[in-house]
C-alpha cells in the first residue's frame, strides 16, 4: 500500500507539469489544445533519442522542451493564421506529431527512418545522474529509518527522485505564478477572457495565443522527457490521452481547492495530478482491474470529478438557503410575539 | 486630430443584399472637440466607428489619427492611440481578472508589453488614486474580480480605463444605453468629468437626443451611410430636440422616424 502510493505520488509530481501545460491551454487562453497528446511523445521522444546518442541528460530535456514550444507555436499558427477551429488545429498537430515522432526516434537506428520506442535501460538519465549524487548523503537510510520506525514496511528504494521533482515542480509553479501576472501574462489571460477587449488596449492577440500555446507545449514536453527518463522508456503510444489526464488534474484540483488567485488555481492543479494518480494506483490494486483498464479509469475519473462538485454545490447551497429561511421564520415569529406593535412599525398603514 | 476623407463601405457586395454602409464620409475633428453623433438604427454610425477603430477596413478612402496615416494600420496597433467605451458593459474589461490588473493592461496600452510584473507598488498607488476619481468605492476593491461588479461599475471602469493613458481619440459606441436611468446619468457626467479633465478628442455614438445635445461641442446627423447634418458649437448650445427633429424633415423630405425604439426623446 503505502509503497503504491509512494510511486503514484512520485509519477503524480512529474505529470502535474504537463498538468499545468494544460491548465495554460485549457483555463487561462480558453483553447482546447489536443496538440498534447503529440507533444508528450515529442518531448520525451526528443530527449531519449538524445540520451542514446550520447547528449547529456540535462542538454535533451532542455532541446526537448524548445522543440515542445514550437509545436505548440506551429498549433498557434494553424488556429490564428490558418484560421482553423481551435479544436481542428490541435487535432492536425497531433496527428502530424505522430508521424514527427517516429522520425524523431527513428535518429537512434542506423537501418530504420521511424521507430516506434527507445529503451532507456542502461542509459544515463537525469535521475540516476542525481541518485548517485543523492546517494552520498545518506538521507535515504535516514527517512527510511523513520518509517521502519513507525511500523510501515515495504520502502521505496530512494527518495531522491521525489525530492528533485518536488523541488523542479516548486520552480515551474513560481515562474508559472510570476509568468502570469507580468504584463505579457496578463495579456495572455486576457485573450483567454476577453479577446475584443485587450485588442482594444494595443494587444496582439494572434501573437499571445502562438506564445501561449507554445509555453504551454513547452511544459508537456518537459513533462514527457522527464517520464521517459523516469520510466526509462520512451514510445510513440505513451501521449495517448494525456489531454484527458491533464484535464483531470486540472478538474480535480479545482474542484478541491477552488481557483481564487493564481497562485492558488496552480497549487490546485499540482495538487490535481497527485490526487489523480493516487486513485488511479489505488483503482489497480482492485484484482478485477487490468492494466488496459486504466483509460477507462480515468475517464470515469474525469467524469466523477466533473459531476461530483456540481452535486455538492447544490447541496451546499440548498443547506445555506434552507438554514437563512429557518432565521427568518424565527424574526418573524418573534416579532408576532411581541405583539401588533412589531407588525404596525412594519406596515404603518 | 482625427481626419476621416471620402470613406466608403459596402457590405455584401455583388450579391442582392449589397447595402452601402458608409457613402463618402469626410470628417474632421480638432483637438479637444467632442462630437455626439446621432441616427436610426442602420445609419452607419457603428460601421464609422469600427472604421477608425480598425475593426473594419474602408473600401477606399484616407483615415488619419494626428496627422499619420493609419488606413492599413491593424487594429490591435491602431488601438495605442485610440480609447473606447462599448454598448455592452461586459465587453470593455475582463471578467475572472481583478480591477487592478485590468488597470495594468490599460495602463500598458501605448507601451511594449514586456516580462516585468503587471502591477507593482507604484502602480497600485497610481491606480488607487484614479479609482477614487469614479466615487464607486472601487479602489477598496483592487483585489476584486470584475465579474463580481455591477453593470454600471463595470462601465465606470471600462471609461476609466480606455481614457487611462489619454488616447489621442476616445470613441464611444452607446456606453450608456445597457443601463438604468440613474446609472446611465452616472456614467454620463463622469463621461463629461474625463474628457474635460484629459481634454480628449471624443466621438460619441448615443440614441439618446437629450444626451447628444447635452454633451459636447459638435453634432452630427446621420442617415442611410450619409452625414446628412452638421452642427457646430454656438448653434448646438442653442438646438432643441423639436428643431433637430424639424431640421431632419426639411433635408430628408421625410418625417423622422421618431419611433421611441429607435431615438429616445
Amino acid at each position: 500500500m503505502f509503497s503504491a502510493v509512494f510511486g503514484s505520488v512520485e509519477q503524480g509530481i512529474i505529470y502535474a507539469i504537463m498538468a499545468l501545460g494544460v491548465y495554460i491551454s485549457f483555463r487561462v487562453l480558453d483553447f482546447p489544445d489536443l496538440t498534447v497528446d503529440g507533444s508528450f511523445v515529442t518531448g520525451a521522444g526528443v530527449a531519449a533519442t538524445m540520451i542514446i546518442l550520447g547528449y547529456h541528460p540535462v542538454l535533451a530535456t532542455a532541446v526537448a522542451v524548445i522543440i515542445g514550444f514550437l509545436a505548440g507555436c506551429v498549433t498557434g499558427l494553424l488556429h490564428t493564421k490558418g484560421k482553423i477551429n481551435a479544436l481542428l488545429a490541435g487535432i492536425l498537430m497531433m496527428i502530424a506529431l505522430y508521424s514527427i515522432n517516429l522520425r524523431i526516434m527513428g535518429l537512434t537506428s542506423e537501418n530504420s527512418i521511424g521507430r516506434p520506442n527507445i529503451p532507456l535501460l542502461n542509459a544515463e538519465t537525469m535521475f540516476n545522474q542525481f541518485q548517485s549524487f543523492w546517494g552520498s548523503l545518506g538521507i535515504d537510510t535516514a527517512i527510511n529509518n523513520f518509517f521502519s520506525m513507525l511500523g510501515v514496511q515495504y520502502l521505496p528504494a530512494t527518495w531522491g527522485t521525489l525530492f528533485i521533482m518536488a523541488i523542479i515542480v516548486l520552480l515551474i509553479k513560481l515562474i508559472v505564478d510570476w509568468f502570469l501576472k507580468t504584463e505579457v501574462g496578463l495579456a495572455i489571460r486576457a485573450t483567454g477572457d476577453n479577446k475584443k477587449m485587450i485588442r482594444s488596449f494595443s494587444a496582439n492577440t494572434d501573437t499571445l495565443i502562438i506564445v501561449g500555446l507554445g509555453f504551454s507545449n513547452a511544459l508537456v514536453a518537459f513533462a514527457g522527457a522527464l517520464i521517459a527518463q523516469y520510466s526509462k522508456f520512451a514510445d510513440i503510444g505513451m501521449g495517448i490521452g494525456m489531454i484527458i489526464i491533464g484535464l483531470a488534474s486540472v478538474i480535480i484540483g479545482e474542484a478541491i481547492f477552488g481557483t481564487k488567485t493564481i497562485v492558488r488555481t496552480t497549487f490546485a492543479v499540482i495538487s490535481g495530478a497527485i490526487i489523480y494518480r493516487i486513485v488511479l494506483g489505488l483503482a489497480l490494486r482492485v484484482d478485477f482491474l487490468d492494466t488496459g483498464d486504466m483509460k477507462l479509469i480515468t475517464a470515469v475519473i474525469v467524469i466523477v470529478a466533473l459531476i461530483l462538485p456540481q452535486y455538492f454545490e447544490k447541496k451546499r447551497e440548498k443547506s445555506r438557503k434552507a438554514k437563512r429561511h429557518a432565521e427568518r421564520l424565527v424574526e418573524y415569529q418573534h416579532s408576532l410575539t411581541k405583539g401588533g406593535a412589531a407588525v404596525a412599525k412594519t406596515y404603518p398603514d | 486630430m482625427l481626419k476621416l476623407t471620402q470613406i466608403n463601405k459596402l457590405f455584401n457586395e455583388a450579391t442582392p443584399d449589397e447595402k452601402i454602409a458608409l457613402d463618402q464620409i469626410n470628417l474632421k475633428l480638432n483637438p479637444g472637440d467632442f462630437m455626439t453623433v446621432i441616427g436610426s438604427n442602420g445609419a452607419g454610425k457603428s460601421t464609422m466607428l469600427n472604421m477608425i477603430s480598425g475593426a473594419l477596413t474602408p473600401d477606399f478612402g484616407v483615415i488619419e489619427i494626428a496627422n499619420k496615416d493609419v488606413t492599413k494600420l491593424p487594429e490591435y496597433k491602431r488601438s495605442q492611440m485610440i480609447g473606447r467605451v462599448f454598448q455592452d458593459p461586459m465587453a470593455g474589461t475582463a471578467p475572472t481578472m481583478t480591477i487592478e490588473e485590468n488597470l495594468a493592461m490599460a495602463y500598458s496600452r501605448n507601451k511594449k508589453r514586456l516580462l516585468r510584473k503587471g502591477v507593482d507598488k507604484k502602480r497600485r498607488e497610481l491606480f488607487r488614486e484614479s479609482l477614487e476619481s469614479l466615487h464607486l468605492n472601487l479602489e477598496n476593491r483592487l483585489n476584486a474580480k470584475v465579474g463580481m461588479l455591477s453593470g454600471g461599475e463595470r462601465q465606470a471602469l471600462s471609461l476609466l480605463m480606455a481614457t487611462f493613458t489619454q488616447p489621442d481619440i476616445l470613441l464611444l459606441d452607446e456606453h450608456t444605453a445597457a443601463l438604468d436611468p440613474s446609472r446611465a446619468e452616472l456614467i454620463t457626467n463622469l463621461t463629461k468629468e474625463l474628457v474635460e479633465q484629459n481634454q480628449l478628442t471624443t466621438l460619441m455614438i448615443t440614441h439618446n437626443m437629450q444626451q447628444a445635445l447635452d454633451l459636447g461641442n459638435r453634432l452630427i446627423m446621420m442617415d442611410k451611410g450619409q452625414i446628412i447634418l452638421e452642427i457646430e458649437a454656438e448653434e448646438k448650445k442653442k438646438l432643441t430636440i423639436p428643431k433637430l427633429m424639424d431640421e431632419f424633415q426639411r433635408i430628408r423630405g421625410e418625417k423622422l422616424n421618431s419611433d421611441k425604439a429607435l431615438l429616445s426623446v
